[in-house]
């Protein structure tokens, strides 16, 4: 065998830099500095299985420790008409997970010829997570409707997987369970969305990586309804003062002009929105 | 995952790792509530606001825990950072305030109480209080003072000042908005307490809209020379 001066292609993650990692943290903790961290979703996120179908709930904060990076963004992903996936955890992990798994389920789908199973989607997404041990760190909550009727599966980052009626995930995972318990799987749909809808907004108020508003995907086997900022339990403060610059505001430095030698062919005004 | 060969012994078996020696299990005596506090000095009048929201991690403790703390009829202290430190510093505090008005017969001017403030923080140099102190109040020429510390004494006197877990997003525009930084062509008018209480709930809404720990309500505590009078502004309970 050749002597080893070639490293062997390792696909995937790299774990070349993690002693490294951990004497810098090390040695900068005592500075009172820490490593930057992966954008989080906090997140409460949930499930209902009811008479026609399945009910996705989700909050919509996505923090970067505890600074919130982004007040309204989506959680219910799409994967296949009648499939969505919400996910928590590693903000970037989900939104990846998601998206790959719904490319997969496409070519799967036209492969077989068939509408896909949320059963099938599950399988390939406990798989890939198991592949990568947790490093990828998404929580994720598959619900969809196909032929064997409406069905409800959780994920988890290691790649363990439950098939539940409800499901609640995310950071209060255990203040929520209580509300579904209460849940018969012959709820009409007002009442589901009303549940839901109750469970969120109990996560948004009590955890702090967990706000603004509340997002809900109905799936029945007629319709897929995505309500979007279904309920805005929260009202942003008014501020009482304006705060413009007039212009001039900013001091200018230096000034350069360039002329551009050029013809004016076509001319339009777009006015700029400015209150 | 590529394991390399030295992880495997002679006998084929991969090496089992024992560590044999002490285990130190680390003990924090210190928690992080949040919370969030500013005080802006005027030409006659002070102002000190805290947040009111008490958390522990993802959790909040309380809705309703207001970080200012009167001491006198012309001093208000807002304390924010961990919870225990701050009660047990304010105990401290007006401990102090009473023994020195029964050696004195006055009661302690904001100057002095700052100056106070900062020997009983350095006094626990290697085990501080984990409290980030603001005092606000009149000083005895009857115009605003705001006095800001660090959790182990070293203090200033400021017009204006933020403090807490949101203080990198407000103590920017404070600077702006009261100290005119980075600004040109604008009249430089002296702040009225109308203005000055107008921009701290301004201030308070932003800050409760991008930090998680800064929420729930608002509490004003305006120091003028009639006395303390209070406001309570609702806040984001997100």
């Amino acid at each position: 065998m050749l002597n080893t001066s070639t490293k062997t292609l390792t696909g995937g993650f790299s774990f070349e830099n993690t002693r490294r990692n951990a004497v810098l943290e090390a040695n900068l903790s005592e500075k009172g500095y820490s490593a930057p961290n992966a954008r989080k979703t906090g997140t409460t996120i949930a499930g209902l299985i009811f008479k026609d179908g399945v009910i996705l709930g989700a909050d919509t904060r996505a923090t970067d420790d505890m600074v919130v990076a982004d007040k309204n963004c989506m959680k219910i992903h799409y994967i296949a008409p009648k499939i969505y996936c919400c996910g928590a955890g590693v903000a970037a992990d989900a939104e990846v997970t998601t998206q790959m798994m719904s490319s997969n389920v496409e070519l799967h789908s036209l492969s077989t010829g068939r509408p896909p199973l949320v059963a099938m989607v599950t399988r390939q997404l406990k798989q890939m997570l198991f592949r990568y041990q947790g490093h990828i760190g998404s929580s994720l909550i598959v619900g969809g409707v196909d032929i064997n009727g409406p069905q409800l599966y959780s994920i988890y980052p290691h790649g363990s997987y439950d098939k539940l009626p409800f499901l609640t995930m995310g950071t209060v995972t255990f203040s929520l369970p209580p509300f579904f318990e209460q849940t018969q799987s012959e709820q009409n749909l007002e009442e589901a969305k009303q549940l839901v809808r109750d469970a969120i907004t109990a996560g948004i108020f009590c955890d702090l990586g967990s706000g603004s508003n509340v997002d809900l995907c109905v799936i029945t086997e007629k319709t897929v309804d995505y309500l979007r900022a279904y309920d805005q339990p929260v009202q942003k403060g008014l501020r009482e003062g304006t705060y413009r610059y007039k212009p001039g505001t900013t001091a200018v430095l230096t000034k350069t002009v360039t002329p551009l030698t050029l013809d004016v062919v076509d001319e339009s005004v777009q006015v700029m929105d400015t209150e | 995952m590529m394991i390399s060969a030295r992880a495997y012994g002679d006998n084929g078996k991969m090496k089992e790792h024992h560590y044999t020696g002490p285990v130190e299990h680390k003990f924090s005596p210190y928690a992080f509530n949040g919370g969030t506090v500013l005080a802006v000095a005027g030409e006659d009048f002070a102002l000190v606001a805290s947040d009111t929201r008490l958390s522990e991690g993802y959790s909040i403790h309380s809705r309703d825990s207001p970080k200012c703390y009167k001491l006198t009829d012309t001093t208000v202290i807002g304390c924010s950072g961990f919870h225990g430190d701050c009660l047990t510093l304010t105990k401290i505090i007006e401990a102090r305030l009473k023994m020195y008005k029964h050696s004195n017969n006055k009661s302690m001017t904001s100057g002095a109480i700052a100056a106070m403030l900062s020997t009983i923080l350095y006094g626990k140099r290697f085990f501080p209080y984990y409290v980030y102190n603001i005092i606000g109040g009149l000083d005895e020429e009857g115009r605003g003072a705001v006095y800001s510390f660090d959790p182990v004494g070293s203090y200033q006197r400021d017009t204006y000042k933020a403090g807490g877990s949101a203080s990198a997003m407000l103590q920017p525009l404070l600077d702006n908005q009261i100290g005119f930084k980075n600004m040109e062509n604008v009249e430089q008018l002296p702040l009225t307490l109308e203005k000055a209480v107008q921009l701290v709930k301004d201030v308070f809404i932003s800050a409760a809209e991008r930090d998680v720990y800064t929420g729930d309500a608002l509490k004003i505590c305006i120091i003028t020379k009639e006395g303390i009078r209070e406001e309570i502004v609702p806040l984001r309970k997100d």
